[in-house]
């Protein structure tokens, strides 16, 4: 865990109070709602729907047990009672009334959260591998360089009004569960020849209207210099950005207009003049960040406890084990993911009872830390495994314990029409229904990994792109259609999912998917070949032909 | 627009020109960056300061070669969304050490403040006079700082290593 320093705390209690009195200014109609509209982005606050959203950080997913209270206390005193995890290692809280929201961010920032950046035309939250730090075989744990990364993108006095949005993301394993390739930049922390720590630098990925998968612009960039590295690409961006049109905007279409090549000569040529600046990391710098991370004093523990082998007798214990528990570097414990996908509920959803809940069992199994990935569950990264049958029974009863993650049923997906004043469409009736039709777990196991992922419109909240099955709600005179994609991964192979045919209607959404599982089903050459590897050896046209063919 | 300069509220000895207005005789102006480019020799033999507005989708170095010669960049905020003056600011001051006058001219907020000082400016169009009034107040709402730049002001990260030390010394 890291915990923040009174320096820290100092600052986000400064913006606190910058933004009450922001607040008030716009309740006194001293500020224009135009002037006041970036202010609040920029502090998290979206005009929904139905009333003001609020979409709190959790820098890279990691979150302390009294934290998630703090967002259950918010979730249960200015809210209905319950949040929303996203994709970006956020939570959203869709009813919360602005003149509150001053209360509400210094409730927070109590336990040192806030909602700095997490909308806006600048730097959001740094995103990460939910499992940093306890993942077996990682490079070192990548919470450092984003925490690091995350200070120097906080406020930052040039880079805070930048054309677009700006989303950076790192990892340091080689199954990429951060999915860097989607992100404007990404990280991916490797050691060189002579055994020093770097990364690989991809950029100009993104998905939204016009989705690109990342390039690499850089195999190597030393520690050392990563910050002089990323100031130089956004100072590139600053400047050669587009700002004449919102959908042009984003450094994708940078990248993508002056090609690679060219924009990393722009980098290179920006880089050389800061690169030996104050800018620069030193070793001290990084172990003081490194020293604020502590980890938990584990026990020496056996491989297979009693206890586990015990509750393997029970079949219901066993599949959610199978599914939930991952290995940990450390012998005797395990990740434990917990699925936020419950049959019939919309996905990402908690309540403040499930969220105070589980900071006890953090608290009780896992040294009191909580992670918050981008598929929208949460984990407990330190779960000693003879505590396992103990947390499953408890989780159980919060109705936290459906084994369905990476199974069909672990649907991500934006909150669409039922919130958004950007939607087409609906998205979490979608995958409510999904979840009901695929709620058998014999046959979602029979099935496999299968991502689905939803988006109420092409700004892609929900990562249809980079679904297995994408589901993009669309509007076409005056009706919900939803057209389909087959394919795509977020993973360390990230590709972009390939249009099947024509758009279907809502109700025939469920129908469709069913289709293309039993296509695949019939189609795949062993039980072990995964939906995507079917896909990628016969294309989408068997696909296409099964869904099409009768209708 | 009430013009901020050396932290409060000034009087401003610029004359702004259009790129077509008549050259006064004397005093100090503000040109536009084409009519300076274009005039800029003679426009620097006239007695009274000679300030240059630059906007910012002109490369900056093209102003480089006059750093030494005018008194005044004024850079533009056509919006505050717009945030490229920023950088143009900052090349200004820690590439090129421009020392002279720095000017926010446009869409000035008073919440835009602290990252403008931090920026390298130090002279503020402001938009509106409640906004130039609270300025002294509003530059010093934060205290901490994450990133380095010309400003000078100490990191958190830096700050951190300080109080280390420090306490090493004193133990
Ligand atoms: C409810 C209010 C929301 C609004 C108004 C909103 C708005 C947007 C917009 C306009 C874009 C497209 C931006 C672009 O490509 O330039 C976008 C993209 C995105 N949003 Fe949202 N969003 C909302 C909620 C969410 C939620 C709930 C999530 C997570 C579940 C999310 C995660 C994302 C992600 C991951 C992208 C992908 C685009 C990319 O960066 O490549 N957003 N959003
Ligand atoms: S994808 Fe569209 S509908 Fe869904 S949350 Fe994003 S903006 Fe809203």
């Amino acid at each position: 865990m890291y915990a923040y320093d009174e320096i820290d705390r100092t600052l986000v209690n400064e913006r606190v109070s910058e933004f009450r009195d922001q607040v008030k200014r716009r309740l006194s109609g001293e500020l224009t709602e135009d002037e006041f509209k970036l202010l609040r982005l920029q502090n998290g606050v979206y005009l929904q729907l139905h009333a003001y959203m609020f979409r709190v950080a959790i820098p890279y997913g990691t979150l302390a047990s009294k934290q998630l209270r703090a967002l259950a206390h918010v979730a249960r005193k200015y809210d209905r009672g319950y949040g929303h995890f996203t994709t970006r290692q956020n939570i959203q809280f869709n009813w919360i009334k602005l003149a509150e929201l001053p209360d509400a961010l210094a409730d927070l920032a109590k336990v040192g959260i806030h909602a700095m950046q997490t909308s806006g035309n600048n730097m959001r939250n740094v995103t990460s591998d939910q499992w940093a730090g306890v993942a077996p075989g990682e490079i070192e744990d990548p919470r450092i360089w984003s925490e690091l990364i995350r200070q120097h993108t906080t406020l930052h006095p040039e880079f805070s009004f930048l054309p677009r949005k700006f989303k950076i993301a790192i990892t340091a394993s080689d199954h990429d569960r951060a999915a860097i390739k989607i992100h404007d930049i990404g990280l991916r922390l490797i050691k060189n020849e002579k055994g020093e720590t770097g990364f690989e630098v991809l950029v100009g990925g993104g998905l939204g209207r016009t989705p690109f998968i990342a390039k690499t612009i850089k195999h190597f960039v030393h520690g050392r210099d990563i910050l002089s590295y990323i100031e130089a690409i956004l100072r590139v961006y600053n400047q050669y950005g587009r700002r004449d049109n919102i959908y042009k905007a984003r450094i994708k279409i940078l990248v993508h207009e002056l090609g690679i090549e060219k924009f990393s000569r722009e980098v290179d040529d920006e880089w050389q003049h800061i690169r030996n600046s104050s800018l620069q990391i030193d070793d001290e710098v990084i172990e003081d960040i490194r020293s604020r991370f502590t980890y938990p004093a584990y026990e020496k523990l056996p491989h297979m406890p009693d206890e586990l082998r015990q509750a393997a007798a029970d079949p219901d214990f066993e599949a959610w084990r199978k599914n939930s528990v991952a290995a940990h570097k450390v012998q005797g414990y395990s990740i434990v993911t917990i699925s936020l996908k419950p049959i019939g509920k919309p996905p990402g959803d908690a309540t403040a009872e499930q969220m105070d809940a589980l900071a006890d069992l953090a608290d009780r199994y896992s040294f009191g830390e909580i992670r918050v990935g981008h598929e929208q569950n949460l984990a407990l990264p330190h779960v000693a495994k003879r505590d396992l049958p103990a947390l499953w029974k408890a989780l159980d009863k919060l109705g936290l314990a459906t084994p369905n993650v990476n199974l069909i049923t672990d649907i991500i997906a934006c909150p669409g029409l039922d919130y958004c004043s950007l939607a087409n469409a609906r998205s979490i009736p979608i995958a409510q229904e999904l979840t009901r039709r695929f709620a058998n777990h014999e046959l979602a196991n029979l099935i496999g990994r299968l991502h689905i992922n939803i988006s109420g419109c092409i700004n892609a909240c929900g990562h249809h792109h980079v679904g297995h099955i994408g589901i993009l709600g669309v509007e076409k005179n005056g009706e919900e259609v939803y057209q389909i994609t087959i394919g795509g991964r977020a993973d360390e192979n990230a590709g972009l999912g390939t249009l099947i045919g024509p758009g279907v209607k809502f109700d025939e959404v469920a129908d469709v998917v069913e289709d293309i599982v039993e296509a695949y089903l019939a189609l795949r050459e062993r039980p072990e070949e995964l939906f995507m590897d079917t896909v990628k050896r016969l294309g989408v046209e068997p696909f296409k032909e099964r869904v099409y063919a009768t209708r | 627009m009430p013009l901020v300069n050396g932290g409060k509220i000034a009087d401003d000895s610029f004359v702004k020109l259009a790129v077509d207005t008549p050259l006064p005789e004397s005093g100090d102006i503000l040109v536009p960056a084409e009519r300076f480019l274009g005039e800029a020799e003679g426009l620097l033999k006239r007695a009274g300061k000679v300030g240059v507005i630059w906007p910012n989708n002109r490369d900056i170095d093209e102003l480089v070669p006059y750093l030494g010669k005018v008194a005044a960049v004024a850079l533009v905020f056509p919006t505050f969304r717009d945030g490229r003056a920023y950088s143009q600011a900052r090349l200004l001051r820690e590439r090129y050490d421009y020392r002279g006058e720095l000017r926010a001219t446009g869409q000035v907020l008073r919440d835009q403040f602290v990252f403008m000082l931090r920026a390298g400016f130090d002279s503020f169009d402001v938009k509106k006079q409640a906004d130039a009034e609270a300025f002294m107040q509003t530059a010093k709402r934060y205290s901490v700082f994450y990133q380095p730049t010309g400003d000078g002001r100490i990191t958190a990260l830096h700050r951190r290593m300080q109080l280390r030390h420090s306490e090493g010394v004193g133990t």
